[in-house]
């Protein structure tokens, strides 16, 4: 029995420490590297450093990418990247990337922006935090651009141009055909949101943009996507389903 | 020697069928049918732009409805865009493969490029002066207007060298949307005609903060007083206005001068204080100017119904929007005798096809697009004008200008007042000059004032060596060494490649062959008859 302890013991410590050391690379900087803390604290306008870990990408147009990135502690949304198709199709998921760049807000949006970048060895992919409950508080836009969930929330009506109440909308106001952005409402705690599946990101055809394009009003749901911000709290999401 | 025959012809076929596969297809020049076949069914794509305004494109399929109860056999395929580079970029992708669409909204700009594809883009001088199908046309079964009734500034817009190869379908321009109480808070009252000093001296006297940081007009923590959506056309018209070289008729690039270094330095000051910035580098400028953050918002006059406290459309929360009185004016002037503003709004193209029937009932579709149904039911979406005197003449669009503050939705009164702020101002707009390449050289314009006001929120130092890199970095982004290149017939092609050399050297030595063949039987020809 002591044997058996014992081994357990040893395999459980050398789980700890291989847990220890992905959380290790995932926190460790190159030198002259930001961490997040220190991200967040920069000016606006400053030139900023970061590394981080490709968690989606929002499209490739005109030689530049835009992507959602993230280390262990927060996340940064990069916007229009310089880089070939080739290099972009390189850029996959958990993919480790160094950014220097300028840090800027579009619309409430922080971001990085006139950025040069280079792929480092390294590999993470982001569990989703779920952020349901910070809905509505100050707190929230602390974790924006991160890979965040919401659960239990109730679809709710979107009303169309002729006034009609409709699951959702193809575009903010329902001038877009099929493809387009799609617009919903969810609410919880009677507050309600407006999401997005972003069609650069999801577009038609993916399991999400089916998904909503499914659902009935009144519906409970669970969801994940990239928590975006424009004038507000206005998430990309990437799946719904079902509310366990 | 037949064997040479057939060698020599096997090499001539085998290389005209390379040089036929080569490239892409020829398409012959458009002519219009004596008659449309109305026993054939036709199916016509339709490419458009929206303002993200549900009401535009539910204006786009109702024409497309009417139309086609008007012509049963031709049906129309929708496909919105709400940005006019990806409808460009979608057409250039689609010209090699001969899958344009058959009508597009599109700039003349952009319809420069498209031209040179080979027949690409149907010129439509002769649909115009068609006498059944063309303006006003005896065969149309509805009311189109005449060529005479079609405003002669929008429709000069559209012409591309001698020829029209667009016709206007909708004309805006920038006006600039001033909140007009902060004005007077701060001290200043409004005149007509804005100056670029004026809005600059209020922008920076705006800049005031009190002992918590708050901005003394607003109380808040932000302010942008100043902020332009487009910055392409911030320089080209004040370049216009004062006069200065942008490019020739012909595409020589002429805008790296003294004028824009002092007017780049002049925006920098005021990207420096935080006075001015613009729409890619802080947001729309109507937001802002809702928020109370904002006192000059330059934007299209067909972006009014997104202007004011009481705006029909609004991206932001409404516990955020302001009440302010908003005055609306021309944008800003150097010689306020003289204004000067852009002429801008879409335009419509006819792309050619293997089929002339295909391209003629692609011309109805887009004229039907004239009609005074369309223009005005379209023109009332937004700070639009329509393009036809015949529409701006009728009485249910003189009644609706009439109505101004009826209401704010149809009868918004900012919304009309830009609209009458272009109709007053027709014969002060303007376009620039329309070559290959010259979307390049309005983006390089905007790039300019981008950068500099970049540059100044990071502090950095914008002087002559700053402004020297600027017009290299631009010139060499923009390719606009090569635009000049080509106006000036300069253009330095460099040697031959190595696979045009071996094909004409193969050609010379193929005729080479054919010449010694025809000699050396000609010979034994002769030697025949003289035994």
């Amino acid at each position: 029995m002591k044997r058996f302890f014992a081994l357990a013991m040893a395999a459980l410590l050398v789980l700890a420490c291989f847990g220890c050391t992905q959380k290790d690379d995932i926190n460790k900087k190159s030198e002259g590297v930001m961490t997040y803390a220190e991200y967040a604290a920069a000016e606006l306008e400053s030139a900023v450093v970061i590394e981080a870990y490709v968690q989606a990408k929002q499209g490739w147009w005109e030689n530049k990418a835009t992507l959602y990135t993230q280390d262990a502690d927060g996340a940064y949304f990069i916007y229009e990247l310089p880089c070939t198709e080739e290099e972009y199709n390189k850029m996959t998921v958990g993919t480790k990337m160094k950014i220097s760049g300028y840090k800027a807000e579009w619309a409430g949006e922080v971001e990085i922006i006139d950025a040069t970048w280079e792929i480092l060895e390294g590999n993470y992919i982001a569990e989703a935090t779920d952020v349901t409950a910070l809905l509505g508080t100050e707190d929230l836009i602390k974790k924006q651009n991160m890979f965040v969930s919401f659960k239990g929330m109730t679809l709710e009506a979107s009303k169309d141009a002729e006034g009609n109440d409709v699951p959702f909308l193809y575009k903010w106001d329902g001038s877009g055909q099929d493809g387009d952005d799609l617009y919903f409402n969810v609410s919880v705690n009677g507050a309600t949101y407006t999401f997005t599946v972003e069609s650069y990101l999801c577009g038609k055809g993916t399991d999400v943009y089916n998904a909503v394009k499914a659902l009935e009003i009144g519906d409970k749901i669970d969801m994940e996507g990239f928590l975006y911000w424009y004038e507000g709290v206005n998430p990309h999401i990437t799946s719904v389903t079902a509310a366990k | 020697m037949k064997r040479i025959l057939s060698l020599v012809l096997t090499l001539v076929f085998s290389l005209l069928l390379f040089t036929g596969c080569h490239g892409a297809k020829r398409r012959d020049a458009f002519v219009i049918p004596e008659e449309f076949d109305t026993s054939r069914e036709y199916e016509i794509s339709f490419w458009a732009k929206s303002d993200t305004n549900v009401t535009q494109t539910r204006i786009y399929e109702k024409a497309i409805r009417d139309f086609e109860a008007l012509y049963p056999n031709i049906k129309v395929n929708l496909k919105i865009y709400t940005d006019y580079g990806r409808i460009y970029n979608d057409v250039i992708t689609n010209i090699p493969t001969a899958t344009t669409p058959n009508v597009c909204i599109t700039y003349p700009d952009h319809i420069a490029t498209y031209m040179t594809g080979d027949n690409t883009v149907v010129p439509l001088d002769a649909l115009f002066a068609n006498e059944k199908y063309g303006l006003g046309g005896s065969a149309l079964r509805f009311d189109s207007p005449t060529l005479d009734e079609m405003i002669p500034k929008f429709l000069e817009e559209c012409r591309i060298g001698d020829e029209h190869y667009a016709m206007p379908y909708m004309r805006s321009t920038e006006a600039c949307y001033v909140n007009k109480t902060y004005v007077e808070k701060l001290g200043f009252e409004l005149p007509e005609v804005l100056t670029w000093d004026f809005v600059f001296e209020v922008a920076e006297a705006a800049m005031e903060k009190d002992e918590n940081g708050n901005f003394k007009v607003n109380g808040q923590k932000t302010m942008i007083p100043f902020i332009y959506k487009s910055t392409d056309n911030m320089m080209i018209q004040m370049l216009a206005q004062k006069d200065a070289g942008y490019s020739t008729d012909d595409g020589e690039i002429l805008i790296f001068n003294d004028t824009t270094e002092a007017l780049l330095s002049e925006i920098a000051i005021h990207a420096g204080t935080g006075a001015f910035s613009t729409f890619k580098i802080s947001s729309y400028p109507a937001n802002f100017l809702n928020a109370g953050q904002c006192i000059f918002a330059v934007d299209s006059t067909a972006g009014a119904t997104w202007m004011g406290t009481d705006a029909p459309l609004s991206d932001i929360a409404e516990d955020k929007l302001v009440e302010f009185e908003t005055a609306v004016r021309m944008i800003p002037q150097f010689d306020t005798e003289n204004p000067e503003m852009i002429s801008q709004g879409p335009s419509v193209c006819i792309f050619n096809k293997e089929d002339p029937q295909e391209v003629l009932a692609a011309w109805l579709f887009a004229q039907y697009l004239l009609t005074d149904d369309v223009q005005i039911a379209y023109s009332q979406t937004e700070g639009y004008v329509p393009v036809t005197s015949k529409a701006q003449n009728s009485d249910t669009y003189r009644d609706y200008l009439s109505r101004a503050g009826e209401d704010d939705e149809l009868y918004y009164s900012v919304k009309l007042d830009a609209t009458e702020l272009l109709i007053e101002n027709t014969e002060n707009t303007f376009v620039t000059p329309v070559f290959n390449g010259s979307a390049s050289l309005r983006n390089a314009a905007g790039q300019m004032v981008e950068n500099v006001t970049k540059s100044m929120r990071r502090k950095e130092t914008v002087d002559d060596a700053y402004f020297e890199k600027l017009y290299a970095d631009i010139t060499a982004l923009y390719r606009l060494d090569g635009l000049s290149a080509m106006a000036d017939g300069k253009a330095e092609l460099g040697e031959l490649p190595a696979m045009s050399k071996a094909l004409i050297g193969t050609l010379v030595a193929i005729w080479l062959l054919i010449g010694i063949f025809v000699g050396a039987d000609a010979l034994k020809k002769c030697k025949k008859r003289s035994i």
